[in-house]
């Protein structure tokens, strides 16, 4: 038994999450990806416990597997789609799709292989936790916090102003 | 590593415990609805099971067990059982960060009546309440009906409506408490004071909000039978069915002593500092009080059920978008002011 119990959960975390990010883009089924996406969001949420980091994984959870999904949800249920109504791909587009997947795999490979990754002890940061987190955003990050703020204030004002022009 | 056994043991028990408890309630619910439907229509409810009709949830559970199972031919089966399970699963998830009560002393060990004390527990629930809408809207799809499908629709953007107002009544609460622990929370309220005296504007939308969110009248358009044939669950039937209904119950539950806990005081009663008695006795007092508010709200629950028509679907997205959002904003405001004015002064 050379594994401490941090890296059986670590382990079981990882394949489950690898397991049903597959399961997100090899199923057939709109639905049954989406269920493989929220399953794969809770997975995330897990290694951020791992991490000391409790309120990032409940914000994970409300934001991604609560309100994103549900919407992502309503939209498939109430288009239907479903494997026999999907217009056939041309095949140019197949190729394109596959070389410039392809091409962003690339890079992304180049980009971490020279990465310098410091490994992270877990549980040895308490930046996560939510008093630290809220001191470190109004302290030192006061500015961009606000400004993203408005950001999404604009983002919402947008959206009713196109709600309201559609009515 | 070693591995505290006693711990694991302490919260084995106390997690069965709080599961048991919840089952138990909610099955007398279903009784108490009756019962209280039956006083406010001047008829007596049930009555022929057992002693004033109390072995009437176990005649209900018996036959809901062992009525047929059908599962309609074009549904998606695998996503059909997952619904219920879902809502019965997350309906169970919350109870874990409740504050049942305070500590007890075992034989030199201090037992904490409560699952976790997690620092984000209020964040933590919802979480989880969030989560609750997917049992019925994978129901509702799943059984390939246009009713049930409309009604999964109506429960969907109901919830995330009121969460809303929910979520802003609260974020005054928590400004005013500085703390996201319910522990935290009901302690402050033995020492200070319940918070609904502070917050009761709050507490109001707190309260309207965790009707919308239990699918509760006067706003369960999801189960709207003389418009949608009976609403989500039209398809199910046997103990399924039974899930769904049950889950109701458990929310119902839940959202009680959630109310209770974070308005109310929680375990603590006025003068329970002052009685002289040993803590073990205070410490099930409490645990007692804590449950006469639970059952104070789940009469208030079935007395609303049984005296208010339902809404409208377009006065019901009135009343959380218009009303709900705007009060609750309004109120954050003004505790934000009070609470800068106080530290500064």
């Amino acid at each position: 038994m050379g594994m401490s119990l941090q890296q059986i959960v670590f382990g079981v975390l990882s394949i489950i999450s690898i397991i049903s990010a597959l399961g997100v883009i090899l199923s057939k089924n709109p639905v049954t990806s989406v269920l493989c996406l929220i399953v794969t969001f809770f997975t995330i949420a897990g290694h951020y416990i791992m991490l000391n980091a409790q309120f990032l994984a409940v914000v994970h959870i409300i934001v991604y597997a609560g309100a994103i999904m549900v919407l992502f949800l309503f939209v498939i249920m109430l288009m239907n789609l479903n494997a026999e109504i999907e217009p056939q791909k041309r095949n140019w587009l197949k190729y394109a799709g596959a070389i410039s997947g392809g091409a962003l795999l690339l890079v992304l490979l180049g980009a971490l292989r020279e990465a310098e990754v410091t490994p992270l002890q877990s549980g040895s940061t308490e930046i996560g936790l939510i008093s630290n987190l809220g001191k470190t955003l109004f302290n030192q990050y006061v500015v961009p916090f606000e400004v993203s703020s408005i950001l999404f204030l604009s983002a919402m004002v947008g959206a009713v102003v196109i709600g309201k022009r559609e009515a | 590593m070693t591995i505290d056994w006693f711990f694991i043991l302490e919260k084995l028990v106390l997690i069965s415990g709080v599961l048991a408890i919840s089952l138990v309630v909610a099955m007398y619910s279903t009784w108490g609805e009756r019962k209280v439907a039956g006083i406010i229509q001047d008829r007596l409810g049930p009555n022929r099971a057992g002693f004033m009709g109390l072995l009437q949830p176990l005649a209900d559970g018996g036959k809901l067990f062992f009525k047929e199972e059908i599962i309609p031919g074009n549904s998606n089966r695998f996503l059909f059982i997952l619904g219920p399970s879902l809502a019965m699963i997350v309906a169970c998830m919350t109870s874990a960060v409740i504050p049942w009560g305070d500590t007890l002393t075992i034989a030199g060990h201090t037992v904490s009546l409560q699952v976790a004390d997690v620092n984000i527990g209020i964040l933590y629930i919802f979480g989880v309440v969030s989560l609750g809408v997917y049992g019925i809207m994978l129901g509702g799809w799943a059984s390939n009906n246009k009713y049930s499908l409309l009604a999964s629709i109506r429960a969907a953007s109901q919830i995330i409506s009121y969460e809303l107002a929910m979520g802003l009544s609260l974020i005054a609460l928590l400004m005013m408490t500085g703390s996201l622990s319910l522990k935290d929370i009901v302690e402050q309220q033995r020492h200070d004071g319940w918070n609904v005296f502070y917050q009761p504007l709050g507490f109001l939308i707190f309260l309207v909000c965790s009707f919308a969110e239990c699918n509760r009248t006067p706003f369960d358009l999801a189960e709207a039978e003389s418009e949608l044939n009976g609403g989500y669950h039209l398809e199910y039937s046997s103990m399924k069915l039974g899930f769904y209904l049950f889950a109701e119950y458990i929310n119902m539950f839940i959202s009680s002593a959630l109310m209770a806990s974070l308005y109310f005081g929680g375990y603590s009663f006025p003068g329970m500092d002052s009685l002289g008695l040993s803590p073990n006795l205070v410490t099930i007092l409490g645990t007692a009080a804590l449950f006469v508010k639970i059952i104070c709200f789940l009469f208030f629950f079935m007395w609303v059920r049984w005296t208010i028509p339902r809404f409208r679907y377009d006065q019901l997205m009135r009343l959380g978008w218009n009303i709900m959002i705007p009060l609750a904003l309004a109120n954050m405001l003004i505790t934000g002011a009070i609470v800068l004015y106080r530290s500064t002064h």
